[in-house]
């Protein structure tokens, strides 16, 4: 694996987080997980996916996919944010 | 006419967009007067795109939940006298060391952020400073919360302000941040959201706010984690900054490549106190400061900086230096730490036999060669009742302020000096990236408060002695100040755990 190429996304590991980290496991093949004391990182090559469908099926309910925000840690790449998925990705902006 | 639900991207662009206007009374150069002297060329700002799509409504209310959540936590933290559970009272130097060092730089942004976000010609622009702006005092107000429980207990608490203005190790944080403050708006955002936020606070919030919750900090846990979170709307504002200014005009590429190489050195030596926290003050271990720096900078920040490539810019000044120093500046802080200990508000200690082992794993040869010995050495004097303290204070780099304690790259035995003559007077500098540093702005940094040259001046309250200097600090020996064996935080972490020394006996204890 290119060790350069790697966008990431961390949380509180916590019962709220669970269901986006195990969303962001099954719609990212490449994901490495990483997990330290209260907190998971996962890194994926190239472009990470965080999808509002996959979270409302592990929840079975409606989800915001803005409330992310409450367990999020750090991230890195460029975003890209609509309301069904939420990207990290390197490459140009906009 | 049915109601059609507006899309994430339609309501920001409506909420956000059209807010602003040209000036007519004025010149608009005249109301924005600060964002052109550095010669940044801005076309367009309005392909000024923000990364999160967050309108005001849903800022208050994500913010309010964090907030909500953060205070729960806290409040049964210290109804359940949480402090008696933190793995060991020498911990408390590295809360210490934030209180003091840290806590007054998030206020410091605030103020910076108000001030780029007044000033900047983009509404766009404008506007990701303003919340910024709220973000940073709600760290600063934050933070003094969650330490006000601490201060109730152990020493040097009690007045982080008074100390920030008048300790000497404090000038390094200070200056960085009044350095950044006293730049153009474009530099601010680069210093701060950028080098600062993006490259290196992963190093500050991710694996030290991990260990604080090893270590059973649940207070600085939860104000690290719900403050980082706000940091990564940071970070993305910094990562803009530096792709819209460079896509705006080809020469913004020489410019933003100085601040960049300035900035990640600076930075990178303010963190040598975040690499110390680390792999001293974590009674409990989680990660050495050299795999930190190979996960967020070898491997995070070169994925950044090849990103960054095709606009034309390239690795930071100085990295390579900056990666091979990972092995010694922890080892070679702590030192000074130790012996300077008694001019500080902070204890400091030799580390314990499990903790030698520990940092012999992580380093290896350079710890056994380089460090081990030395510290081993201190113990005998320890043994034989003559603590050393170093009784002086250091001499420090005029440009980072810290104690110049760092070698030669390729050879540990050799202190690193270099020097600059300028309008008659020499310069002392701990490396080339502070030089540079000073060679490119010499009127500026010809000026710096270095308080070792002050304090031996008399300009410390008229001390002559580091005695009077500590009691001019509030930080006398023994109760704030020294080694931490023999100091109060010792005697009453014995007292409250029925005489029992609580300190872990392996790293991962």
């Amino acid at each position: 694996m290119n060790l350069h190429d790697k966008v990431f996304i961390s949380f509180q590991n916590n019962d709220e987080a669970r269901p986006i980290i195990d969303a962001i496991i099954a719609d990212n093949p490449g994901a490495i997980v990483s997990e330290m004391p209260a907190m998971i990182k996962i890194d994926v090559p190239k472009r990470l996916v965080v999808k509002r469908e996959t979270i409302e099926q592990n929840i079975g309910r409606a989800f915001d996919l803005q409330s992310i925000h409450i367990n999020l840690i750090s991230l890195s790449g460029n975003i890209d944010e609509s309301e069904d998925e939420f990207v990290l990705a390197w490459g140009k902006r906009g | 006419m049915a109601d059609r639900k507006l899309g994430l991207k339609e309501k920001y662009q409506l909420m956000t967009r059209g807010l602003d206007w040209e000036t007519t009374y004025q010149p608009m150069d005249k109301v924005f007067p600060f964002d052109k002297y550095e010669g940044i060329k801005i076309k367009d700002w309005s392909k000024w795109e923000d990364p999160f799509r967050l309108t005001m409504d849903a800022y208050w209310k994500y913010q309010s939940e964090k907030e909500r959540k953060l205070y729960a936590i806290l409040d049964s933290f210290s109804q359940n006298n949480g402090q008696l559970n933190i793995s060991d009272a020498r911990y408390m130097t590295a809360i210490k060391l934030w209180a003091q060092g840290i806590t007054p730089l998030e206020y410091y942004a605030h103020r910076g952020f108000c001030h780029v976000g007044r000033h900047f010609r983009g509404a766009g622009a404008r506007v990701a400073c303003q919340m910024q702006a709220l973000d940073e005092l709600r760290h600063a107000q934050t933070q003094m919360h969650a330490f006000s429980h601490y201060n109730k207990y152990f020493s040097g608490l009690h007045q982080a302000i008074h100390m920030r203005d008048r300790a000497w190790y404090l000038s390094i944080p200070k200056s960085f941040f009044e350095d950044a403050l006293t730049s153009g708006p474009f530099e601010f955002v680069t210093s701060i959201s950028f080098a600062f936020e993006y490259v290196l606070t992963n190093l500050l919030f991710m694996p030290f706010v991990s260990g604080a919750a090893y270590n059973g900090d649940m207070a600085t846990t939860t104000f690290g984690f719900s403050a980082q979170s706000d940091e990564s709307r940071h970070m993305t504002l910094g990562l803009e900054v530096v792709k819209f200014v460079l896509e705006q005009h080809e020469d913004n590429v020489p410019i933003m490549q100085r601040y960049i190489d300035k900035w990640f050195w600076r930075g990178y030596r303010l963190l040598a106190l975040v690499g110390t926290m680390m792999d001293y003050m974590l009674p409990k271990k989680v990660m050495s400061w050299a795999e930190a720096w190979g996960i967020y900078w070898e491997e995070n920040g070169f994925a950044l900086f090849n990103d960054l490539s095709r606009y034309g810019i390239r690795l930071p000044k100085y990295h390579e230096i900056a990666t091979k120093e990972k092995l010694h500046i922890t080892h070679q802080a702590w030192n000074v730490f130790y012996t300077a200990c008694p001019a500080t508000g902070f204890h400091a200690w030799l580390p314990q036999p499990y903790e030698m082992d520990w940092l012999s794993e992580k380093y290896g040869e350079t710890f056994d060669r380089f460090y081990r010995p030395r510290y081993e050495l201190f113990g005998e004097m320890e043994k034989a009742g003559k603590r050393f303290y170093t009784n002086r204070l250091p001499f420090v780099c005029q440009t980072c302020q810290v104690p110049d304690f760092f070698t030669e790259v390729d050879n540990p035995m050799k202190q690193a000096v270099r020097h600059h003559e300028w309008r008659g007077m020499k310069f002392n500098f701990c490396s080339d990236g502070c030089k540079d540093i000073f060679v490119n702005e010499p009127e500026k940094f010809c000026q710096s408060y270095i308080p070792p040259q002050q304090i031996y001046q008399g300009n410390a309250g008229g001390a002559r002695t580091l005695q009077e200097y500590a009691a001019w600090l509030h930080c006398p020996m023994g109760s704030d100040a020294g080694d931490y064996y023999s100091s109060d935080d010792y005697k009453n972490w014995l007292k409250w755990h029925g005489g029992r020394d609580t300190s872990p006996t392996t790293a991962a204890a």
